[in-house]
C-alpha cells in the first residue's frame, strides 16, 4: 500500500483519471465524492487545517504516475467540501481553505468534554494551555488551529458555557469554564 | 403501372434512376401529367417527376418508388410545336409527342403504329426552355452513337498484327504501330481543342473524357509495372496519386442547378445517397462531412456544390427513405453514417479494447483506438467520446497527452476505500 508520510493512501490513488476534472455528471459526482473523503481524512490524520491552493499540497499530486491536480481541480474538491459545510474560503479568491474535520460545534463538544474530563468547572484557562498545555496532550485539542478553536470557544461564549476575556498578558486571552 | 403502356426504368436504392452508359441528363421537372387524348384506357400516369436524358424520356411516380416508366426518344417521331394560345398561358402546358407504339398500345422503337401522348406540365416550368432541351436531345441522337460505337472500336483493336487505319491504309510492323499511336493522339487533341472551346460540346463530350481518363489509367498502370523494379518511391507515389485522382472522375451526369431548377436539392440529395454508399464502407460505416464534400466535388469535377447545399442535401435524407443519416456529435463534428450502424456495436469493441492489460495500465488515445477500429481518428474520438458520455470511460489529461480508461469510478465503494 503507497503512503504519504505515514498515511496510508486507498488503491485508486494510482488510477491516473482520478486526477482530471471528469466531466460526465454521474462520473464526476464520484470522483468528487472519493476527494472529499480523502481530503477529510488526510487532514485529520495529520493535523492539517489550511489547504493553500497555491502551494504544494502532497496529497494533490502523484509523482509514481507523474499525475497532479489542476487549479480548477483543486478549487472544485474544496468547494464541495465548502458546500457540505465541511470547510471555508478563507479568502475572496479562494486561495485558502481552512478544512474543518471536525465542525465547529464538534470541536466545542469536545472542549466541554475536555473541560468535564480535567475538572475544569469554575477554572480559568488560557486559550494557549487548552491547545498546547499538558492536560491536551493525547486529545484531539492539542495543536489545533487557533482560529478554530476561537471560533468553537465563541460559540460555546453563545451557549454561556464559557466566558472568555483579556488576560493578564495582552497577547493572549483566558477563558472560564461555567459547565 | 408502366407495364402494358410504357418501357419499365430502373431506379437506385434511393429513387434516382439508373442510366444507360453514356445516357446524360439534361432536364427535371416536378409534377408532370403523362396522358393519351386517343385511347381511353390509357392508364393516367399522374404529377411524377419527368428526367429528360439524352436518350429517353423518364417519369419516376413520387409517391411510390417502385413506379417508374421510360419513353426511348428513338420512339419519338415528332415533337410538335407548342400552341400559343390564352389557354396555354393561363391553364397547364402540354407537349405533344407522336411516338411509334405496337398494335396493341406498347410504345416501343419498332412498333408498326403511332399514337400521340402528351405532357402535361402542371407544376411550375418553363416551357419553351424544356421544349428546347427535348428537341436538342431527340435530334442529336446520342443513343445510337453509343450503341453501335463500343463494337467498331473494339475489333479494330483486337486484330492481331494487321490495323486499319481510319484513312484506309493498311499498316503493318512497327510504322503501323507508330502511325497508328500517332494518329490516336492526334484525334484526342482534337477533340481536347473542340471540348474546351464549347461548353456545351464539353457536356457531350463528357462520356469520351471519362473514357480518356480510364485509358490513361490504364497506361499509367500498364507503364509503372512494365518498367520493372526501376522506378523510385518518388515516381511511384505520383503515379499512385496520378491513378486516385483520374479513378476519382467518375459521375458522367452531375445533377446541374440549371438541369433541375426547383427539384435541385431533392435530386442532389438522392444522387448524394448513391455516391456516399461507397466511401462509407470504405471507411468503416462513419465517415465526416468534410471529407464527404471533398469526394463529391471531386467526383462532380465541374458543377461543384456548396457547403450549404451539401447540408441542405442531408436534411432532406429524413424525407426519403435512405440508407443513410446526418449525424452531429455533441463537439459539433457531423457525420454521415450508415442508419444500420450500431453505437452498441462500436462500444461493445471499445470496451473489449480498453480492457486489455495494456490500456487497463497506460490507458488509449484516440489514435491507438483509431487504428484498433480500423477507422479515421477524427471518428475515433467521437466514439470515445460517447462512450465516455455512457459511462463506459473516463478521461485522462496530462502533459503525454488525452487517454481513456475504463471507469472503474463506479466500481470503488466509497465507505470501503482502503481496503
Amino acid at each position: 500500500m503507497q503512503r504519504l508520510g505515514d498515511f496510508k493512501l486507498p488503491h485508486f490513488f494510482n488510477y491516473p483519471p482520478y486526477f482530471t476534472l471528469q466531466p460526465i455528471r454521474e462520473t464526476r459526482e464520484k470522483q468528487v465524492q472519493l476527494w472529499k473523503e480523502l481530503i477529510l481524512d488526510y487532514c485529520r490524520t495529520q493535523k492539517i487545517f489550511v489547504i493553500g491552493l497555491e502551494e504544494e499540497f502532497p496529497l494533490f499530486s502523484n509523482p509514481v504516475i507523474e499525475r497532479s491536480l489542476s487549479h480548477e481541480a483543486k478549487e472544485a474538491f474544496l468547494s464541495a467540501l465548502v458546500s457540505e459545510g465541511r470547510a471555508e474560503w478563507m479568502d475572496r479568491g479562494h486561495k485558502r481553505c481552512l478544512i474543518l474535520w471536525l465542525r465547529i460545534q464538534d470541536w466545542a463538544d469536545c472542549i466541554l468534554r475536555f473541560a468535564k474530563d480535567n475538572g475544569l468547572e469554575d477554572t480559568v484557562m488560557t486559550v494557549e494551555e487548552i491547545r498546547s498545555g499538558i492536560e491536551s496532550r493525547g486529545t484531539e485539542l492539542h495543536g489545533m488551529d487557533r482560529t478554530v478553536l476561537m471560533r468553537a470557544l465563541k460559540l460555546l461564549e453563545q451557549k454561556g458555557k464559557v466566558a472568555i476575556f483579556k488576560g493578564a498578558s495582552t497577547d493572549d486571552e483566558g477563558v472560564k469554564f461555567s459547565l | 403501372m408502366a407495364g402494358r403502356w410504357l418501357l419499365e426504368a430502373q431506379l437506385t436504392g434511393s429513387g434516382r434512376p439508373v442510366l444507360h452508359p453514356g445516357e446524360v441528363e439534361c432536364y427535371t421537372l416536378s409534377s408532370v401529367d403523362i396522358i393519351c387524348e386517343e385511347k381511353p384506357n390509357f392508364p393516367p400516369f399522374r404529377s411524377g417527376v419527368l428526367i429528360l436524358t439524352t436518350h429517353r424520356i423518364l417519369w419516376i411516380d413520387g409517391t411510390n418508388k417502385s413506379g417508374a416508366a421510360a419513353i426511348p426518344l428513338g420512339a419519338v417521331n415528332h415533337i410538335y410545336s407548342p400552341s400559343k394560345s390564352i389557354k396555354t398561358m393561363f391553364g397547364k402546358s402540354k407537349v405533344r409527342l407522336q411516338v411509334s407504339a405496337t398494335a396493341d398500345g406498347r410504345i416501343d422503337e419498332r412498333g408498326s403504329t403511332a399514337i400521340v401522348i402528351a405532357l402535361v406540365l402542371r407544376g411550375k416550368s418553363d416551357l419553351d426552355s424544356f421544349y428546347s432541351r427535348l428537341r436538342d436531345a431527340w435530334s442529336s441522337r446520342s443513343w445510337e452513337a453509343s450503341s453501335s460505337n463500343p463494337g467498331r472500336s473494339d475489333s479494330r483493336e483486337n486484330s492481331s498484327g494487321f490495323f486499319e487505319g481510319s484513312s484506309g491504309v493498311r499498316m503493318a510492323g512497327v510504322s503501323g504501330i507508330l502511325r497508328k499511336e500517332q494518329e490516336m493522339w492526334e484525334s484526342t487533341d482534337k477533340s481536347l481543342q473542340e471540348a474546351f472551346q464549347d461548353l456545351n460540346a464539353l457536356m457531350s463530350k463528357a462520356k469520351e473524357m471519362v473514357m480518356l481518363a480510364e485509358k490513361m489509367r490504364l497506361k499509367l498502370l500498364s507503364g509503372s509495372t512494365s518498367f520493372g523494379n526501376a522506378t523510385n518511391d518518388e515516381e511511384a507515389g505520383s503515379n499512385q496519386e496520378m491513378q486516385d485522382w483520374l479513378l476519382s472522375v467518375g459521375i458522367v451526369s452531375p445533377v446541374t442547378k440549371e438541369s433541375a431548377g426547383a427539384l435541385y436539392h431533392q435530386q442532389l440529395s438522392r444522387q448524394l445517397a448513391d455516391f456516399v454508399r461507397i466511401p462509407l464502407e470504405r471507411a468503416g460505416g462513419m465517415i465526416a462531412l468534410i471529407d464527404v464534400y471533398c469526394l463529391f466535388n471531386r467526383a462532380r469535377g465541374t458543377e461543384l456544390i456548396s457547403p450549404e447545399d451539401l447540408l441542405q442535401a442531408c436534411a432532406i435524407w429524413e424525407k426519403f427513405d435512405v440508407p443513410v443519416m446526418l449525424r452531429k456529435f455533441d463537439s459539433g463534428v457531423m457525420v454521415i453514417q450508415n442508419k444500420s450502424h450500431s453505437d452498441e456495436e462500436v462500444l461493445a469493441k471499445i470496451k473489449s479494447i480498453v480492457l486489455k492489460s495494456e490500456a487497463l495500465k497506460n490507458g488509449i488515445s484516440p489514435s491507438d483506438a483509431a487504428i484498433a477500429l480500423g477507422i479515421a481518428p477524427l471518428m475515433a474520438k467521437e466514439h470515445l467520446l460517447t462512450a465516455e458520455s455512457k459511462g463506459l470511460l473516463c478521461r485522462d489529461i496530462s502533459p503525454e497527452g488525452f487517454r481513456f480508461y475504463i471507469n472503474l469510478f463506479k466500481d470503488i465503494d466509497p465507505n470501503n476505500i482502503y481496503l
